[in-house]
């Protein structure tokens, strides 16, 4: 615990922003917990995830257990450590697939011409119209069910909202006062498109992709929670809640470990995707004035 | 008060009693000491006119009389007096009832109007809520209010919404609603700013009916030109002290302080034709600009031939014809909605015509390949009036001016350097190099965009109202920036402004415009000292001047407008 004291003192050395935002320091740090555990596990426990201890099942946290064990008298924490790499892993990944997609779609839909727009509208809304997790349920259930399937699914009812968004950005953008200085300075159009237009189009959705990479999180962790994602025995957060549920009423910490871990892990990245928006925004401000 | 008619004292019959009486007001923000210990009086029926620049604190001094200073503000002085009250004292229930005596037009009138309240509430409010008048009896006043401010069928346009009405008739119902109460004292800040020449001449007028009924008239401006039409005293501020304090003949004719004669010889127009516009430190005379090194006009490089542009079933542009030659500039002059910034995007080859053609060095847009319109491109750039918008926000200068020169086909190597040269030689410096133009200033912003202007190399320039948003003393050097560059290089510019007196200083021949059609062209100083064309002479006549006493003013030396005597 010694850990995230000495990064609070970096952080208010740097500036003011903890006596400013505490909250959002916080959130930080939760978060770079979370990604160092998901890049190195073995910095937060010496145990694995897999090592099983039939002699020591569903004992509640103690000392040499900090969150009990489970069934098969697997360590909770070191399971709940090493799921923080399958839980963020899905959440970026389907925000990475859905931002490509999506950005790509949405590029061609706002500069390609009414046909292609057309087309690619009108796809957007249908995929819109079904509920989100649905549309994932339907995908698995074709794909079958797997982690990385699972990715696809989710990805698949992001971006088509990422898609209307770039193609009014694009619009936008494509009749702003500066891409026509730069077309009337003589640019090639595509370099008007790739310097000034594609790259001023994407700012607004990083922001909004950031935030939503919790979203997706909790997607992934409620597909492995329904056995559609990633299965047993992968510490996966989502998949240890399932197994946990059936021991809920003997053995509570089983479940309620990995469901924290889900809630801090979305409220941290909510928190910190918020203060970039704000960030960017305030950066913007100017810019409509004189 | 009952109010049934023209002013609780009575039309015509000014008082002269002193309605605010200022001694030694400071207002500071935290640090910063917005005004440092001005004092004036305004007494009924009288005009003072506080001039000054952004930044001089005369805004503040406006609002403080409304007790609206604004937030983090401390205000002190030894007397703030209004209509014999003790401001100093107020509390905010207090202050309700003097600013029931007070009117505020402010510039700009989509902003200050409710945009979800119909123009005849708007009026009404201040009405109903002093409770002046009976109920009953509000509706008709609002339209008699409308009338006496000069809006024509006012039944129909109380009914509607500000975004529905021109800016001028916006103003007038914003003036409408100050004066719906009645007050002893008007206070317009920038209240013709916004607007075209004709409408602003109409606004001024009005606002000159009000004093002469009694109302007593702060008005706060940075144009001397329209303080000369309606000011008795004018108060100069600079940095939040007045620097000059007199009546207005006597501040106009023979300032005394050089920053007076600085904002006085900042003014385009007729009397500063030829003249740098700023003044060397320490004169009270421009001096001269020298004679281009190659006299006479050289070959056409822009003409337009017979231009017709549609929108729908209005017509922008209508068969517009003129030539522009390289070293010399060609003025289009004309009021919003004239189409002079159609024909710039016609020209520049940004849109097509719908008939005729626009050709640079006598080749038209139409004819040319893909290929070949980006290399004429690099010849013909363009500024624009906000120069902030015009770059990508992502880009700080370094990036802006770099792709400019990769425009212009200068190796990466070299760019930097040349980027360097560029800012220097629109008077900024290698230090600027790493800002975004969010951190610059107006003017600074400006002279970016005439640097990425001249780094493809360009030989004509159009310049689309490129100091409309700039202070007097920035226009003036931005404009002496302009003419230097074209004596050193032998640009050629189309300079497209509704401003006539910039129009006048600037241009070698000059083309007005009204509703999409050239009405008259020519010489720029024959054009403006003996128009052709009644729009013309309208137009010329609508424009507030000043007497200075180095000769005349635009179009003659009236200093006032017309059917009002100023003094």
């Amino acid at each position: 615990m010694t850990q995230p004291t000495s990064l609070l003192r970096h952080q208010v050395a740097r500036s003011a922003l903890l006596r400013q935002r505490p909250g959002q320091v916080i959130a930080a740090v939760v978060l770079s917990m979370i990604v160092l555990a998901a890049i190195v596990p073995g910095l937060f426990t010496d145990g694995l995830p897999y090592e099983a201890d039939p002699l020591a099942t569903l004992q509640p946290p103690s000392l040499t257990h900090p969150f009990g064990t489970d069934a098969n008298g697997r360590d909770v924490f070191t399971r709940v450590v090493y799921g923080a790499r399958h839980s963020l892993l899905a959440g970026l990944g389907a925000v990475a697939l859905a931002v490509t997609v999506g950005t790509l779609l949405g590029l061609i839909a706002g500069l390609g011409g009414r046909i292609a727009d057309e087309i690619i509208m009108r796809l957007v809304d249908v995929t819109m119209s079904l509920p989100n997790l649905l549309l994932a349920m339907l995908v698995l259930t074709l794909a079958g069910p797997g982690a990385l399937n699972s990715i696809y699914a989710i990805a698949i009812y992001i971006a088509p909202g990422y898609a209307r968004l770039v193609r009014v950005q694009t619009m936008v953008i494509r009749r702003s006062e500066y891409v026509q200085a730069a077309t009337a300075l003589g640019l090639r159009r595509a370099r008007v498109v790739l310097a000034h237009i594609v790259p001023n189009a994407f700012v607004p959705l990083l922001v909004l992709a950031t935030i939503e990479v919790g979203t997706a999180l909790v997607a992934a962790a409620s597909l492995s929670f329904l056995g559609l994602g990633a299965r047993p025995p992968a510490p996966e957060w989502g998949a240890m809640l399932a197994a946990g549920r059936d021991y809920f009423s003997v053995a509570w910490w089983t479940a309620v470990f990995p469901g924290l871990a889900i809630t801090f892990t979305v409220l941290a990245i909510t928190v910190v995707g918020g203060a970039l928006q704000r960030r960017l925004e305030g950066l913007d401000g100017p810019e409509g004035g004189n | 008060m009952a109010v049934s008619d023209g002013g609780g004292a009575g039309p015509g019959l000014p008082d002269n009693r002193p309605i605010i009486e200022v001694e030694n007001l400071t207002v500071t923000f935290g640090a910063i000491r917005a005004v440092r210990g001005v004092s004036f009086t305004v007494r009924s029926g009288e005009c003072v006119a506080i001039v000054g620049e952004s930044g001089s604190g005369k805004s503040v001094t406006a609002r403080t009389l409304f007790g609206l200073p604004g937030s983090g503000a401390t205000v002190d002085a030894t007397t703030l007096r209004i209509n014999g009250r003790d401001a100093l004292t107020l509390r905010e229930k207090q202050w309700r009832a003097v600013r029931a005596r007070l009117g505020y037009v402010l510039q700009d009138a989509l902003v200050s109007l409710d945009p979800l309240r119909r123009v005849g509430a708007e009026i009404a409010e201040p009405l109903r809520l002093h409770g002046v008048l009976a109920r009953d009896r509000v509706p008709a006043r609002v339209i008699e209010l409308l009338r006496a401010v000069g809006v024509p069928e006012p039944q129909a346009r109380a009914a509607q919404f500000p975004h529905e009405l021109s800016g001028g008739l916006r103003q007038r119902a914003l003036i409408a609603s100050a004066i719906a109460c009645d007050p002893d004292l008007l206070v317009a800040d920038e209240p013709t700013t916004a607007l075209d020449v004709s409408v602003q001449a109409q606004i001024l007028r009005l606002l000159a009916e009000r004093r002469r009924e009694g109302t007593a008239l702060l008005l706060i401006s940075h144009d001397l030109a329209v303080v000369a039409t309606l000011a008795d005293r004018v108060l100069v501020m600079k940095d939040g002290v007045f620097v000059e304090d007199g009546p207005v003949a006597q501040v106009l004719e023979a300032p005394s302080h050089p920053y007076t004669r600085a904002l006085l010889a900042a003014i385009p127009g007729a009397q500063s034709k030829g003249k740098w516009l700023s003044l060397p430190t320490g004169s009270a005379q421009a001096d001269p600009v020298p004679a281009p090194s190659t006299p006479g006009p050289g070959e056409v490089v822009i003409e337009a031939r017979g231009l017709v542009k549609r929108y729908g079933t209005r017509i922008a542009v209508n068969d517009v014809s003129f030539q522009l030659r390289a070293g010399q500039t060609l003025g289009l002059v004309g009021e919003s909605g004239s189409g002079k910034t159609t024909i710039g995007r016609l020209v520049l080859g940004l849109l097509t015509p719908d008939h005729g053609e626009a050709l640079v060095d006598g080749v038209a847009w139409s004819r040319m390949s893909g290929r070949r319109r980006r290399e004429v491109r690099r010849h013909i750039q363009v500024v624009h009036q906000d120069p902030l918008s015009s770059f990508d926000p992502r880009f700080d200068v370094r990036q802006i001016l770099d792709e400019a020169l990769l425009v212009g086909g200068v190796p990466r190597a070299q760019r930097r350097a040349r980027a360097v040269e560029l800012l220097e030689q629109v008077g900024l410096d290698e230090t600027m190099l790493h800002r975004r133009p969010a951190r610059l200033s107006g003017g600074q912003r400006q002279r970016l965009a005439i640097a990425r202007a001249l780094a493809p190399g360009p030989r004509v320039l159009v310049c689309d109202e490129p100091v409309s948003s700039l202070d007097v003393s920035v226009q003036a050097q931005v404009l002496d920036l302009l003419v230097r560059l074209q004596r050193e290089t032998g640009l050629a510019y189309l300079f497209i402004s509704h401003h006539l007196g910039v129009i006048y200083h600037m241009s070698d021949e000059v083309v007005v415009l009204n509703d999409g059609r050239v009405v008259e062209s020519g010489e720029v100083g024959q054009v403006f000292t003996a128009p052709r064309a009644e729009y013309t002479r309208e137009l010329l006549a609508a424009i507030p001047t000043i007497r200075v006493p180095a000769g005349a003013g635009i179009g003659g030396s009236h200093a006032e407008f017309p059917q009002e005597a100023t003094s």
